[in-house]
Parts: structure tokens; sequence; C-alpha cells
């Protein structure tokens, strides 16, 4: 529904957004992720009429949209800071833009009061903006923008003001609404997690410059690359040089006197070439005596435990220097842990477990 | 509570004392029985009565009230659409040249403004008279207006424009039904500087003003230039009054509003 081609943004001699090319399908949900300064805002303004490309198209539903105003797009935006006009009441701020389009009173009143009903916010359709509270606003603003049925809607760090118990009962409701209504979201975020929960497929960016596009567990469990990989959760690092073992396999030697890591990676890579083992800590076993078939295996030294109550990441110093984390699950109460600091362990993890990525 | 040390209160009695006393001799002589202004000779409202019947001060105190409202309004139109260009206006050529110069006319001379307005009147020929001060005024009181109003811009949020365009607003009804609502304080405490600035000024309005039409402070300064009379006295308290009820009941409406902003904040977050 959305095609970007090869769009360029830049402001003097800043690029803030590199010939990108995406495509964004109907009914999706979809995240732009990266970290601040990375562009994804200046690529939702650009969708919504506030920025123009200096270098290529932007099509909607096959029409360039480039010479329309943002008033004429069958865009809407939710903005990051709400943007509720302060001087009109909850009612009034919803039925705002259905006023602009010369909709019939009745058509209003009837539009007005189903937006209240989805976003639950009947009781306060009469209070001003500055009486309700932040999750409300929040509520308020999804509404306003979704009145007017727009093909797409953009949420700019829609849940960022919210703390984390309400920010996690608002994504399931996002998540409702966009099945209910079947409108096209873009979501705006720094938050990983909040990406994955919520879209279906997530857009990884860094400096202007879209890094991977996937589903939210490819993105997780298959990173292209080591930036993704580690932007993206927790992650163990491990550099060496492959070597051709088998079809698929390979053996990554990573450090002198130590047996090479053997790895299965359905990307290609040539012998001696530098790469990098990503490994998540919770695909990391600990125990106390050496796993007996183990595909890769290596002993270490308890330096630090994270204790989370649900889980427990162990941070595991190798003698080479390294430090790996290994995440279990406390299915035991605490005072029966096996393990403590300075406790000596083996880690070990399988074939499969981890991705191998080039430099 | 701290009790006020000895030298405060010294410093807060005669600070108030140098601001006040004038005014105070003031009024009390406005109803002073005898004409002569330095000699107390019993209370009377007799110069109030005086003043009623004083055709030349009703007159002038007439063409200052009309000249103060069409110049501040005209000077407010034109004063908030030279702060949004220069605030909104995005980054065009000489934009600071013109953010300087709309701040130049405040530490002008008001002789100079005068005189070079003067100037022009008699150069394009334009006959002097309520027309020309209200002119005159408007140029000079425009700036004032513009600068609380861009100062109230300058924090607005952005984005409220953004999303009555989003919405479906053409930039002008973006403006009229969002942004000037929203700066409406600022517009109206613009207007209402202007107008005091309009009232009391006397030095661009003798400069300006013609034969047809003077302004109350002319009038008042030609007349104490004959010597002081207690009509005078009595004009002044008139609008010393009404000022001070002026202050006290915009300071009364902000207090209350601001206090009932705070209740319901309350209200929305313990709900």
């Amino acid at each position: 529904m959305i095609h970007f081609q090869n769009v360029t943004k830049r402001y003097g001699e800043f690029t803030a957004i590199d010939n990108l090319t995406i495509d964004i399908y109907e009914r999706e949900f979809y995240a732009l992720l990266g970290p601040s300064g990375c562009g994804k805002t200046t690529l939702m303004r650009m969708l919504a009429g506030f920025e123009t490309p200096t270098e290529g198209k932007i099509f909607l539903a096959g029409q360039d949209i480039a010479p329309v105003p943002p008033n004429k797009r069958a865009v809407n935006m939710m903005f990051q800071s709400y943007a509720l006009f302060p001087h009109l009441s909850i009612w009034e701020n919803i039925a705002f833009g259905l006023k602009r389009e010369k909709m019939p009173k009745h058509d209003i009143n009837d539009r007005v009061e189903e937006m209240l009903r989805l976003t639950r916010l009947e009781k306060f359709a009469r209070r001003k903006p500055h009486q309700i509270s932040g999750g409300q606003r929040q509520r308020v603003a999804l509404a306003r923008s979704l009145a007017k049925h727009p093909k797409l809607l953009l949420l700019d760090e829609p849940l960022g003001a919210l703390d984390k118990k309400l920010r996690q009962d608002t994504q399931f409701e996002l998540m409702d609404i966009q099945e209910k209504t079947g409108t096209t979201f873009v979501i705006v975020t720094h938050d990983q997690e909040e990406a994955m929960t919520v879209a279906s497929r997530v857009a990884v960016m860094d400096h202007g410059k879209i890094i991977q596009v996937s589903t939210p567990d490819r993105i997780y469990e298959n990173p292209n690359s080591v930036y993704v990989a580690d932007f993206i959760g927790d992650v163990n690092l491990i550099e060496g040089t492959a070597k051709l073992n088998g079809s698929d396999s390979y053996a990554m030697s990573w450090h002198e006197g130590h047996a090479p890591l053997s790895i299965k990676s359905p990307n290609a890579f040539s012998d001696g070439q530098k790469c990098h083992l990503a490994i998540r800590p919770e695909k990391v076993a600990i125990s106390a005596d050496q796993p007996a078939e183990a595909d890769n295996a290596v002993q270490g030294r308890i330096l630090d435990i994270a204790y989370l109550g649900n889980i427990s990441t162990y941070h595991v110093e190798l003698p080479t220097g390294a430090v790996i984390k290994a995440q279990t699950a406390n299915t035991r109460r605490i005072a029966r842990r096996a393990f403590t600091w300075e406790d000596t362990v083996w880690l070990s993890w399988t074939a499969t477990a981890g991705v191998l990525l080039a430099d | 509570m701290n009790r006020m040390s000895w030298f405060n209160a010294v410093s807060l009695t005669l600070g108030f004392a140098f601001l006040y006393i004038p005014m105070v001799i003031l009024v009390i002589f406005s109803f002073n029985e005898s004409k002569l202004v330095t000699v107390w000779a019993g209370f009377s409202t007799k110069w109030y009565g005086e003043l009623l019947e004083n055709e030349a001060f009703l007159n002038a105190a007439w063409v200052t009230i009309k000249v103060a409202v069409f110049s501040s309004t005209m000077a407010t139109v034109l004063g908030t659409i030279a702060a949004y260009v220069l605030v909104r206006g995005g980054r065009f050529m000489g934009r600071t040249l013109f953010s300087g110069m709309i701040y130049a006319p405040l530490v002008m001379p008001e002789v100079i403004t005068g005189l070079s307005l003067l100037l022009l009147f008699i150069g394009i020929g334009l006959d002097r008279g309520v027309f020309t001060i209200v002119l005159a005024h408007t140029t000079f009181a425009m700036c004032y207006v513009s600068v609380v109003v861009s100062s109230r811009l300058v924090t607005f949020d952005r984005s409220l424009e953004e999303a009555a365009l989003d919405l479906g607003c053409s930039p002008a009804e973006a403006f009229r039904l969002v942004t000037l609502p929203i700066i409406a304080p600022a517009v109206i405490s613009g207007w209402l500087l202007a107008f005091t600035l309009s009232l009391d000024d006397l030095v661009i309005a003798s400069f300006t003003s013609g034969p047809s039409a003077t302004t109350l402070p002319i009038k008042i300064f030609s007349a104490v230039r004959l010597g002081v009379s207690p009509e005078i006295n009595a004009l002044s308290t008139i609008m010393i009054s009404i000022v001070t009820v002026g202050v006290i009941t915009a300071s009364l409406v902000t207090k209350h509003q601001v206090a009932r902003q705070k209740r319901e904040e309350q209200a929305a977050e313990r709900a």
C-alpha cells in the first residue's frame, strides 16, 4: 500500500534518510525501530506530509503523495505529545477532524460516540484534556486520529509517556483496535519490547538506513547483522574465523588453546573469513559438570548473578577473559539455587542455538 | 512564618511611600473645597461636578478613548501577524534583521518617533487629526503587541498546529481554530498594553495631533502650564481609580483561573 522509492532526506549536510526503499502492506502493524536520531521520525513525518523527501518518491495506494498537503491526505497521525487541543473538550477534540469534512451533524455524533466507546472514554466526553489522566489522554489522541477512518495511522512513540504497567495494557489495546478497525498502523518507537509486542513486521533502522525488515521472531532469532543482534534483546557476541566443516556446518576458531566452536549456519562463509557468533543468553545452558554430549562446552567462573525474580542471568568469565551471559528460569526457590559467586561452571549450547554473522 | 526584620520593614515603608505619596496627595486635594491647590479648606466634590460640565475635557476624553480603541485594535492585528510570521515563518531572507527591527521602536526616543511621523504626514499631505494619532499609536504599539505575542508563540507546541493540519484544516483554519484560541490570553494582554500606552501617550500625540483633535494627556499638560487646578486633580483621581479597578479585576480573574485549573488537574490525577 505504501511504497518508498529511493527516498533520501537531507538537512543541509546531514542525511536523515539515506536512499531508502521499503514497502508497507495493507492491514499491517509496521514498527520502525531504532535509536534516537536514526531517521525513523523523519520517515513518519514524510508520510504525514510535514516533511518532503529531498530525492525519491513516496506512493500511497499507487499515487505519488509528494504534492498532496497534509490536510488532504488519508493519513492521520497520533503525536508523541498527543497534541490534544487544550481549549476543546474531549468530545470536540474527537469531532474536530469530522467537522472539517463537513460531515452531517448526526453522523458526527454517531462517529464520536463510537470512538468514545472503542476507547472506553464515554464518561469523559465533556472534560477538557487537562482534566483527565495521562493514559486517558493517550486514548483520546488515538480516538481523534482514528475518527476519520484513515487508510493509514501513524503513531509517533505513542506510549512513551506512560508507566510500564499502563504501557503493557495499552499495547494490547492498540493491537485489539488495529484488528477491529483494519487500519494500517505504522508505529515509531525506540523501545524494542514494544515493537516486538505490537508489530506484525519490524524494521530496524540505523543512520537513515533500514538494516532489517522482518517479523518479530525472525528479527530476534535470525538477525542479519551484528547491529540488529545487539540492538534487539541481550546477546553474547564471540568473534572468530570460520572454517567450512561439512555442508552447512562451520568450525569457528575463536581463541588459541580452545577447541573450535561447531556451528550450523545457512549463511555461507569462506574459509578464514572473520565472523561473529551471536547467541542469546537463554540459549546457553549452565551446569556444574561437563555436559556429556553438547556441541559446544566451555568452562568458566561465575562473576555476577543478576536475579530478576522469574529468571537469573549469570555472568560467566572464561579463562580468555571474555564474559558470557547465561540465563535460566528460576523454576525452584532461590534458597535451592545450585550456583553461587566464584563457582566454576560449564556453559554449553547446541550447534543451531546461535547465528553466525559476517563482520 | 519569619517576622520581618527591622531593616526590611523600613525599606518597604520607604519604597511604597516614595511610590504612592504623590498620588495620595493628588487624590486628597481633588476633594479640596478651595481653588488653591496647596491650602486645605474642607471636603467637597464640587470639582467633579465642574469637570462634567467642562466641554473641552469631555471632548478630549472622548477622542482619547476613540484613539486608544482603534489604535490598539489595529496594533493587535498587525502585531499578532508580525509575531506569527517571525516565529513561524521559517528561515526567510533577513529574518534576523526583521526580528531586530521590530524591537527598535521600543528603545527609540518617543520624540524621534513623533517627529518622523510628523514629517511623514506633512510630506504626504495628510491633515493632522484623530486619524493621524490613530496611525501613530498603531505604529508604536504594534511593536509591544508583537513582543508579547511572540514570547507566547515561542513556547507554543508546534505539534498542535500539525495535528490540526493532519485532521484536515487548511493552514488558515488551523490558525483560526487552534492557534488563536490558545494564544488568546497573550493577544488580549497585548491589546490591553497597547490600549494603556495609547491612553497615556503625550509626546507622540502632541506631534501628530492637529487643532481638530486633542487627547486628554495633551489637554491636561497644556492646562497645567496655566496652573494646576483642582479640576485636573479630580480628573486624575478618576483615571487612577479606573486603572486600579482594571488591574485588580484582571489579577483576580487570573488568580481564580489558575486556582481552578490546578484543582481540576489534581482531580484528574486522583481519578
